[in-house]
Parts: structure tokens; C-alpha cells; sequence
């Protein structure tokens, strides 16, 4: 997809009168919680991926439950689609407002209704920050597993309808296995809730479903979390390598032994460079890659897979390891990882995250072709990696005020998604497809696939107002898609099944 | 031993004609869980001669079978690699197959502490009821491109879709396990799991028999010995305990005679009052109960704790064997059915009566 676009025509067919909406928006909530003026609308045109402005019609921030039903109503009354937002962190567009919509901001749903210690668990607001939920938590020696980077921002509306993921989740899994049950507003104008505070619920899982649903089946309420102790012992090590194909052997190693490491993640040369030039970690910037591994739990039986990690780590070709020897280096150890965005920003004037998974016995591969890629397109690129799971983010460097620097950028990003579907994998791992990837579900799906999907749309959503021209696309896209492609010559491997 | 075969398109042929010709099918693997759910009137459509493990990567903590792969064989193939299916499948006879255990969707023992089953489904491939062949997920384990089909089918009981293949992430086999024997009413078991899971004990089975509770620790050596350092209790001599429970081989569970009722509550609930004997799973959030009381009652008192009861196995044929579900949440249902099996062929009232 592209910037200059985000919408298809097939997604902006809406018959939308625009005083008459306004109107009875008007008459449903109190003044302040309408944006009308243009002035003001400018501030929701974009979310986490800021290359995508779309300004939408009106911005509704309700502040009560039936305030959002009103909104729902009136928008299925009158034909009008409706994108919700938590804090706008997404980075595919998955916020991105709609020309003839209303933008539904849940930042009002900020309160944590409950927080059981007892039972482990947190009932809380869409709009409520995932960070705070284990701020909340912390005093009790809890905290919600599920850590995405913008975890300070972002909400856990937004984190569940993107699934989102983190660097612990090989261990601790993704949001749709911390969240016990959801609230949900439907565009019908009814409240529903899915899951089940016991471990399992009668009939379909319709909790699973939503999880990743991008705001287009139902618009969340409420969600109650599941917490966990806070381990009571961590351990963090650094091991550094000559390739990074050698360092993606070592994890293979270590998983093969049976360690399932509360966080592995690897980051490539440049990262390593970039990051040590911004935070000063004391990265060795003389290796091709570094791994930085957390361990967690009991203190009997960390110390033990200390030593066996370590041992791994030295057997399959690391040149160095480091183990922290407190709290503080683990923190120095985790810093330039978790500092490599803002890192990759001071060394280009924009960068385009990508999202790709792959399975993890390809990384040298796909890291030489992502590289050779950038050297076609001209762009420079820095890749982290959350080893675990396979979920690879390159960071693609790029100038937006250069002409057809983006357009490179994007064509390059494209390219990078096909090649994890390509390798067994998927165009995107935790930041969703949004209006970013949406091209791409052509050549992850087959028609089929997209018929059911959009037959479960239709479940939902009959009328097919929530968040349209959203993560899955329309036949017509598809078919623009791919003659646009195979005219360009840079559909790869046509003979492969698509799915 | 029948050899592995790809039956996909037979398998879709039959759907697509069956669906053509309004002609119900019954969907069956190794038919070991034949009383689950409600009876389907149907065309036997048998999946087990579509089998056989597609791929399998160790390294990357990942299996993909074909559903008529004998759950025996892939649980061999994982030990022999040092792995295992952490949600620990119930295997109630001889002969099940992975198909059937993505399809009913029961977890072991390990529930709590691991996972369910769809915790650990990372992508399908269906039969859907137009006879069409769609793949949903993948072999990864982040993945979040499109609806989340795959978790869906886990525990629809084939109402969705004949599934063909199943990619899963699977998990390293502890290297110690040791079983411990507490004298604690069932109540307390949760408590008691709390604490040890506080203080970080590696605990990963908490049942209760009706006489004692056991727990069961997994992990490295020294973190199983300290956990049950501090947890006292005694050591059974036999430790089958485990995988009778999780087989359902257990002679409470086992009992053909008489509803067998399985409640499924929040954490740190009461035993429900209702009366007659009960085991208990899952850190207390599951009964097992055999009683007297009426269908009505039990489910009542499921609901006022905040859980659900399903008749898990000797029901009377009239009484529904899951909970009804909300008006709304049941026109889902209802709708999601006719999406993917619009002229209602698969398994048709299994789950249900009325879809």
C-alpha cells in the first residue's frame, strides 16, 4: 500500500451526509466529546505510522459505555464507518482514519475497574496503558506479561485487536494468551462478552477470533487480563558473533537443548553500532551480531541454565559472553536493545520498521538478501530480531524529504515481507496488517481464505462499517495488486502456492 | 501400521458433494471421544487415512501433522526428541488422533501452568463446508495476518471445518519431574498452588482425588528438588497418577455408568455445593463431579461462581451437553456456522442441537 493512498476506492464507496451525521452526533454526546474543527481533527490524522495522514470526518472520544453505543448506532443508522483508537501507537495504520468516518478515541476508558492479587487477574478499561496495568500490579508482585515497545503508550484496547507481542513471548506468550475475557460493543448495537475468567468457555473461541481482529469485528469495553508473579530471579547475558548466521546456530542450539529463555534477542552490526552510538551499553561494535538472552525464574533454576546457556553459547561460536553481574549490567545489556528505534533515528531522518517472521532456521539467508535488497533499492537498513520467535524487524533508513526515497522505502518493505511468506513465514508477527500490509495478504491468501474472512466480517459486522479498507483486502485490490505486480517483475517465485 | 498418505482432495471432494447434495456428514478420527458432545446423524466421513508428520523442526519448537496422525505416534516421535505436547491431550483409548484432539479441544493437567490446546496451535489447514481447502496461521509463532481461523477451530468439534492439518508449537520435555502427595481439603489447593507458584516452585499438575492432593513439579533438577523442599508432603511410590488423569483412565473418570459432569470455574473459587463425590484438576478450576442434582442445578451453581458445566460424558440424549449460550453470543454461533458451512453438512448439532 502506499502513503500517498492508504484507501481503495471499493473502501470509500460509503454514502455519507456529513451534517446529518454531525447533527445527531451532536445531539447523542455532550460537546467536549466531539471534534468537529478541522484545526483539531489535524491531531488524529495519524497513528504509530506517521507516513499514512488521512483526516477523518468528525473525532468522537465518548466517555461512558453508552455514549460508544449512541456513536454505534447512529454510524449503523446512518451507514457510517467508524474506526476505534486506543493511543494511536499503531505502527501499520491500523488507526488510520477513515475520509468518511468517525474517528472513536477510547482515551477516556483509562481506569482500571479491579485488580484481584488473589486471583491473578485485572479488569480494566480499553483505553488503560499496558504499562500501567503492571504498574498497578507491581506492589502486589505481579505484572502483565505482554510487552510491546510502545508499552508506555499504547493501551490494551489497541493490544488486543492488534494481538500484540513483545520480546518475552516465546515464554509468556502473546496477548491472546494473558487476556481471560473481552467486552465488546458490536455495530448492532449490543454488548457481548467473550472468554471466561475459568480457562475455558462453551461453544466457539470467539476470544481467540478478536484477538488481531483490528477493530473491524466489534469495538472492546473492557478486558480482563490474566497476571503473573514477577519471577524472582533474572539473569542476563550477552554473546557476540563473527555472522549473524553463526549467532541464529547458537539459538537454534539452545532451544534444541530445551531452554526456553524468558527473552532472546539478536541484533546485526549496524544495529549493535547504532545503538552503542546512542546509549553507550558497551556493545562490542566489532561483532556481526550479539545475542542478549534472559533467563528467569526460581534461583536454583536459573543459576543451572546459566551455566548451560553459557556453555552452549561458547560451543557454538561465540566469540564472547558476558553474564551480568547484577541488575544494573542486565539493565546496560537490555538498554541499546531496547533503545535500537530511537538509535536507528538519529542515524537516518526516517525509518520504516518492518514486521516479518520467518522460521528461524533462515535468518542467515534472509539477512543477506534483505541486505543485498538494500544496496538495489539504495537504502541502508538495521535488523533486531526476536530470536525466539522468529519475528524479524528490519529498519529500513530512508529521508522522506528526498524524492522517491519513500517510494523506495515501501518497495523495499514490500519486498522484505514477501521474502519471510516466501521462506514459510508471515508479513506480519505482532504490529498487524492494517492499511501497511494489506497488498501483501494478496500473496499470503488465496482467494478462498479472504472469502471466509470477509465471511466472518460479515458475522460481526454486516454492514461492514468497522474499520473498513482494513487488513483484509477486497478481490479488486487484489487483482489491481497483482497485475501491478507481475507488470513490475517483482513477484518472486510465481510457481510457489500462495497462502 | 497404515502409511502416511495426503488425502486432502478426496476429503474436500466429499465435503464439496456432500454439501451439493444436503447430505450431513459425520467427521471421525479414532472415534475415542465418540461421547463428547451430541450425537451426529451423519455419513461417516472417516479422516485418519489422511495422515503422517509434514514437517517437524525441533530447533524451532515446531510440528505439522496431518489430523489422522495417532496422537501415540506423534508423542513418540516428540520424545524421542526430548519435546512434548505441552497441553497434554487426553488420550481416552487407543487409536485418537490429532485431529480429534485440535477438534474437542481438551487439555491435560499441564492446563494451568502451560496452556490449552489453542494456546499452542499456530496454524490449520481446513475442509471448510463449501469443500474448499483454506490455510489459516502458519509454522510461526508470531503471526497475526488475518482472523485468527485456527485458534477457532480448536474445540468446535469439526463443526467448522474438517481440519487437515495442524502446525504446533511444542515445548522442551523437563529434565526432572517429581510427584507430591499433600493432606489439604480440596479448597485449599489453590492457595497452597499460589504460594509454591510464589515462591517458585516449578509446578505444573495440582489435583485433588477426594482423599489427598497431588502436585506435580517439572524443570531443572535442582529447582524440582528445592521446589519440593519447601513444599513438604510425601512421595508416591507410583506416579502414574499423571497420565491416568490426563487419559481420563482414572476410575472416577473413567465410569461409563452415570453423568460424569466437568465444571470449569474462575480462579480461587469454591467447590461448588452440589452433592455427590468430586475430583478436582487444574489448581481447583476444574470439578469433576458425579451427582444427583439436576442438570438445572448444577449449571446454576457453575454460573454463580462464574464458570460453566458441560455434561461431559453419560448424558440422558435431551439434556444440552455444553452450556447454552447468551442470545447474542449464540446468534454468533449461529451465523459463524452458516459462514463456513452454509449448507450445514459438518458435524451439524455436535456442539449445538440447533447448528
Amino acid at each position: 500500500m502506499s502513503a500517498q493512498h492508504p484507501y481503495h476506492t471499493d473502501d470509500t464507496a460509503f454514502a455519507v451526509r456529513a451534517p446529518e451525521l454531525i447533527e445527531r452526533l451532536r445531539a447523542a454526546l455532550p460537546e467536549h466529546a466531539l471534534v468537529i474543527e478541522e484545526a483539531e481533527r489535524r491531531a488524529y490524522e495519524s497513528d504509530g505510522l506517521s507516513a499514512f495522514r488521512q483526516l477523518p470526518l468528525v473525532v468522537a472520544i465518548p466517555e461512558s459505555e453508552d455514549q460508544v453505543q449512541a456513536v454505534l448506532a447512529i454510524a449503523h443508522e446512518l451507514g457510517v464507518p467508524v474506526v476505534a483508537r486506543g493511543s494511536g501507537t499503531s505502527l501499520s495504520g491500523g488507526a488510520l482514519p477513515h475520509p468518511q468516518g468517525v474517528l472513536l478515541s477510547m482515551a477516556r476508558f483509562n481506569r482500571i475497574l479491579e485488580l484481584d492479587p488473589e486471583r491473578r487477574l485485572a479488569r480494566v478499561q480499553p483505553g488503560v496503558r499496558n504499562l500501567a496495568i503492571s504498574e498497578a500490579a507491581a506492589p502486589h508482585g505481579l505484572y502483565y506479561a505482554p510487552d510491546p515497545s510502545s508499552q508506555i503508550a499504547c493501551s490494551i484496547g489497541g493490544n488486543i485487536a492488534e494481538n500484540a507481542g513483545g520480546v518475552h513471548c516465546l515464554k509468556y506468550g502473546l496477548t491472546v494468551h494473558n487476556v481471560l475475557e473481552v467486552k465488546l460493543a458490536t455495530i448492532e448495537g449490543e454488548i457481548v462478552t467473550v472468554g471466561s475468567r475459568a480457562l475455558d468457555a462453551p461453544g466457539y473461541d470467539l476470544l481467540a477470533l478478536v484477538h488481531g481482529s483490528e477493530g473491524m469485528l466489534g469495538v472492546i469495553l473492557e478486558a480482563t487480563v490474566r497476571l503473573l508473579p514477577e519471577p524472582l530471579t533474572k539473569q542476563v547475558l550477552l554473546a557476540s558473533f563473527d555472522s549473524a548466521g553463526t549467532a541464529g546456530d547458537a539459538v537454534a542450539a539452545l532451544i534444541a537443548a530445551g531452554i526456553v529463555p524468558a527473552g532472546l534477542e539478536m541484533m546485526d552490526g549496524p544495529a549493535i553500532q547504532a545503538a552503542e552510538d546512542f546509549v553507550h551499553a558497551g556493545y562490542p561494535v566489532d561483532a556481526a551480531a550479539i545475542l542478549i538472552c534472559e533467563l528467569d525464574g526460581g534461583a536454583e533454576e536459573v543459576r543451572a541454565d546459566t551455566q548451560r546457556v553459557e556453555a552452549l553459547l561458547r560451543e557454538h561460536g561465540a566469540r564472547e559472553v558476558r553474564i551480568a553481574r547484577d541488575a544494573e549490567e542486565g539493565a546496560r545489556f537490555w538498554a541499546g536493545r531496547k533503545a535500537a528505534f530511537p538509535a536507528a533515528g538519529r542515524i537516518a531522518p526516517d525509518y520504516y520498521c518492518m514486521d516479518g517472521t520467518i522460521p528461524r532456521r533462515h535468518l542467515g539467508e534472509v539477512l543477506t538478501r534483505i541486505a543485498d535488497m538494500g544496496r538495489e533499492h539504495g537504502l541502508g537498513v538495521v535488523n533486531v530480531f526476536h530470536a525466539g520467535d522468529g519475528n524479524l524487524h528490519p529498519l529500513i533508513l530512508y529521508d522522506g524529504n528526498r524524492p522517491g526515497e519513500l517510494e523506495q522505502a515501501e518497495a523495499f518493505g514490500a519486498r522484505i515481507l514477501e521474502l519471510c511468506v516466501e521462506k514459510g513465514g508471515t508479513i506480519t508477527g505482532e504490529h498487524g496488517v492494517g492499511v501497511e500490509k494489506i497488498d501483501q495478504m494478496c500473496i499470503q491468501f488465496g482467494d478462498a481464505e479472504r472469502a471466509t474472512f470477509f465471511a466472518v466480517k460479515h458475522v460481526f459486522d454486516p454492514p461492514g462499517l468497522l474499520n473498513p479498507g482494513k487488513a483484509i483486502p477486497t478481490l479488486n485490490r487484489c487483482a489491481e495488486f497483482g497485475a501491478m505486480h507481475v507488470h513490475q517483475g517483482q513477484l518472486s517465485h510465481p510457481e510457489l502456492e500462495r497462502f | 501400521m497404515t502409511s502416511d498418505a495426503d488425502h486432502s482432495r478426496e476429503l474436500a471432494e466429499r465435503v464439496r458433494a456432500a454439501a451439493a447434495a444436503g447430505t450431513p456428514l459425520a467427521l471421525r478420527g479414532g472415534g475415542t471421544k465418540d461421547f463428547y458432545g451430541h450425537p451426529v446423524a451423519g455419513e461417516p466421513l472417516d479422516i485418519r487415512p489422511h495422515r503422517g508428520v509434514l514437517s517437524y523442526e525441533p530447533t524451532e519448537l515446531m510440528l505439522t501433522a496431518r489430523a489422522g496422525t495417532p496422537l501415540e505416534e506423534l508423542e513418540t516421535l516428540l520424545a524421542d526428541n526430548g519435546q512434548m505436547l505441552a497441553f497434554e491431550p487426553p488420550r481416552v483409548a487407543p487409536g485418537g488422533t490429532l485431529g480429534g484432539a485440535i477438534a474437542a479441544g481438551l487439555s491435560g493437567p499441564r492446563r494451568p501452568f502451560t496452556g490449552a490446546v489453542r494456546d499452542h496451535v499456530l496454524g490449520v489447514r481446513i475442509v471448510d463446508g463449501n469443500g474448499a481447502i483454506e490455510r489459516f496461521g502458519g509454522e510461526v509463532i508470531k503471526n497475526v495476518a488475518g482472523y485468527d481461523l485456527s485458534r477457532l477451530t480448536v474445540g468446535a468439534l469439526g463443526t467448522l471445518g474438517a481440519v487437515l492439518d495442524v502446525s504446533l508449537k511444542v515445548l522442551p520435555r523437563p529434565e526432572a519431574e517429581r510427584s507430591l502427595c499433600l493432606e489439604l481439603a480440596p479448597g485449599e489447593l489453590f492457595a497452597r498452588v499460589e504460594r509454591a507458584l510464589r515462591d517458585g516452585a516449578p509446578v505444573t499438575g495440582a489435583a485433588h482425588d477426594g482423599e489427598r492432593a497431588w502436585l506435580r513439579l517439572s524443570g531443572a533438577a535442582s529447582a524440582v528438588d528445592a521446589g519440593a523442599r519447601t513444599l513438604g508432603g510425601d512421595t508416591p511410590l507410583d506416579d502414574s497418577f499423571w497420565g491416568r488423569l490426563r487419559d481420563h483412565a482414572l476410575t472416577f473418570l473413567a465410569d461409563e455408568a452415570g453423568p460424569l459432569w466437568r465444571i470449569s470455574l474462575p480462579p480461587g473459587s469454591a467447590p461448588p455445593e452440589l452433592p455427590g463425590p468430586a475430583m478436582v484438576d487444574w489448581a481447583g478450576q476444574l470439578f469433576w463431579l458425579r451427582t444427583e442434582a439436576t442438570a438445572a442445578q448444577v449449571r446454576a451453581a457453575a454460573a454463580a461462581a462464574g464458570g460453566h458445566a458441560t455434561l461431559f460424558r453419560g448424558g440422558d440424549g435431551t439434556t444440552p451437553v455444553f452450556t447454552p449460550l447468551e442470545p447474542v453470543v449464540a446468534r454468533l454461533h449461529r451465523r459463524l456456522k452458516r459462514a463456513l458451512d452454509p449448507a450445514g453438512v459438518l458435524n451439524r448439532g455436535r456442539l449445538y442441537p440447533d447448528f
